[in-house]
């Protein structure tokens, strides 16, 4: 999975209608470090993410498991809400300092 | 599938249903001669890794397939083993890394 900021939303009213209940968010992925990369996802949102939150994606047809992306034309979903992490031992991103 | 090192751990209390319990670590991808290749990544551990393991992970629709009880449930990569022994191109890539 990849890790990225929500930092936006997309609204399309004409869209494919298997897609009409689905959310989209503008997510900017961020490396292990926690640094904004120049790479961003429209992905469909299954946990009730919004902006600001750091979320975790799936991307490809692993994309398309889930109850509200099942055979939708859907590559990229928002799957998680990223409390923190660690790498090795050292803190690198906590929600409450963000 | 590929070769990476085990290098964090990742704490997401929100996650798709299904997935709660689920251990969620970053991983180094290595190359063939075990050399960092490309961007980290977030796995599911399908075994006990941690920081520092030398591991095989497998990505797309197939990581799921890699949970126990194959729930259905939306992730693209999975670690699936531990590397006890890697050679490649007559070299032994199971060296000791630093992890960080």
């Amino acid at each position: 999975m990849l890790i990225a900021k929500v930092v936006g939303s997309v609204v399309s009213t004409q869209k494919d209608e298997k897609l009409q209940n689905a959310k989209f968010l503008v997510c900017q992925v961020h490396d292990h470090n926690n640094q904004p990369k120049d790479q961003y996802v429209i992905a469909v949102d299954s946990v009730g993410a919004g902006e600001g939150d750091m979320v975790l994606t799936a991307a490809g047809s692993s994309a398309r498991q889930t109850t509200l992306t099942k055979d939708k034309p859907c590559d990229a979903v928002i799957m998680g809400i990223v409390d923190s992490w660690d790498l090795g031992g050292a803190n690198v991103y906590e929600k409450w300092n963000d | 599938m590929f070769l990476a090192r085990v290098t964090g751990r990742v704490v997401a209390s929100t996650l798709y249903e299904g997935m709660q319990g689920i251990a969620l670590q970053w991983v180094q991808p290595l190359d063939d001669r075990g050399q960092p290749e490309g961007a980290q990544k977030v796995a599911c551990a399908a075994i006990e890794s941690g920081p520092g393991d030398l591991v095989e992970v497998v990505d797309g629709r197939e990581a799921a397939v890699a949970l126990p009880g194959e729930p259905f449930v939306p992730v693209d990569h999975t670690i699936v083993g531990y590397v006890t022994q890697a050679v490649a191109h007559g070299v032994d890539l199971a060296v000791e890394a630093d992890p960080s």
